[in-house]
């Protein structure tokens, strides 16, 4: 896929108001079983379960990697709703906090850009299972913003 | 917990984690993990790349979620071969800091060392490199809590 071709598919996405279109555009994302809906002024990402996201069957609970996957994924869905975002934002870090054991069942999340930087942009994101007020996971993470 | 006057038996731990890792852990399967090297407080793994783990399609590298889990998945190894006696343990934070741009369809290994361990916390250091591991790709800082519920798949898969 060229540059151009990913720039237009990802626009496409955002202002035809279907983000969750841009899973199709991340192998990755359809590798963890990700889909994106809009619920008010947020997106929230849904890891559908499935059993080869298990990292401790004997718990049993999710893979530390998942919720990782996941998190990153939600703050680069949140970024490309941006219009200022043209290209895949580059990741500089992540920093992810473990919660809870997470279950073997559907996993949600969804992020927040605290600062929109020239240079860089600082997401937070956190996931959650059942009950939103018990997060099983957040983030923290850096972003480079590319040019042109 | 460790004893350094016990020799560490590499041939063990290497068994451990191609079975425990591979075989007991349905996401280290999923991503094709790959063990290269153990020794005491020390694990190297590999991640391929495949079409179906990449983050950017135009430039064709790996997703950072899939670079997350391999980190993971090698500091968490690292705690193992630094015990004597494998308890469960769990991820309590991971930091992750991409020090350059991976290069497309490149498969990427890490390198984890578990250089404190205490009575609750074990603590970890890695990085992440293609070929050479003087040229890093990114590097991590972790920490374990130590004696969580459940059973480790490193005890059952340590025949």
């Amino acid at each position: 896929m060229t540059a151009d071709e990913l720039r237009a598919r990802l626009a496409e996405a955002r202002d035809g108001g279907a983000p969750g279109r841009f899973v199709e555009a991340i192998p990755f994302a359809r590798f963890l079983g990700l889909s994106v809906e809009a619920r008010g002024d947020e997106l929230v990402t849904t890891m559908r379960y499935d059993p080869k996201l298990v990292g401790n069957p004997s718990v049993p609970a999710l893979h530390g990697g998942t919720m990782g996957g996941l998190l990153e994924s939600a703050a680069i869905f949140a970024l490309l709703l941006a219009p200022e975002t043209t290209g895949m934002p580059r990741i500089i870090n992540i920093t992810v906090d473990y919660l809870r054991s997470a279950r073997p069942i559907d996993t949600h999340a969804a992020a927040v850009i605290t600062k929109q930087g020239r240079r860089v942009t600082t997401v937070q994101a956190h996931a959650w299972q059942e009950d939103r007020q018990k997060p099983v996971a957040s983030a923290h993470l850096h972003f480079l913003v590319q040019e042109g | 917990m460790t004893d350094p006057d016990r020799p560490f038996d590499r041939e063990r731990a290497m068994s451990v984690m191609a079975s425990a890792f591979r075989n007991l852990v349905p996401y280290n399967a999923a991503l094709d993990l790959e063990a290269l090297d153990a020794d005491r407080g020390l694990a190297v793994m590999r991640l391929p790349w495949r079409a179906d783990l990449v983050g950017d399609p135009v430039r064709e590298i790996l997703h950072g979620g899939a670079i997350t889990a391999l980190m993971d998945a090698c500091s968490g190894a690292s705690v193992f071969f630094a015990m004597n006696e494998a308890v469960p343990i769990a991820t309590l934070d991971l930091r992750i800091d991409y020090l350059r741009p991976a290069e497309p369809r490149k498969a990427v290994i890490a390198r984890a060392e578990c250089f404190k361990i205490g009575k609750n916390v074990a603590f970890t250091r890695a990085i992440a490199f293609h070929e050479d591991a003087s040229d890093p790709i990114a590097s991590a800082a972790g920490t374990f809590m130590l004696a969580t519920k459940g059973d480790t798949v490193m005890r059952r898969g340590g025949a």
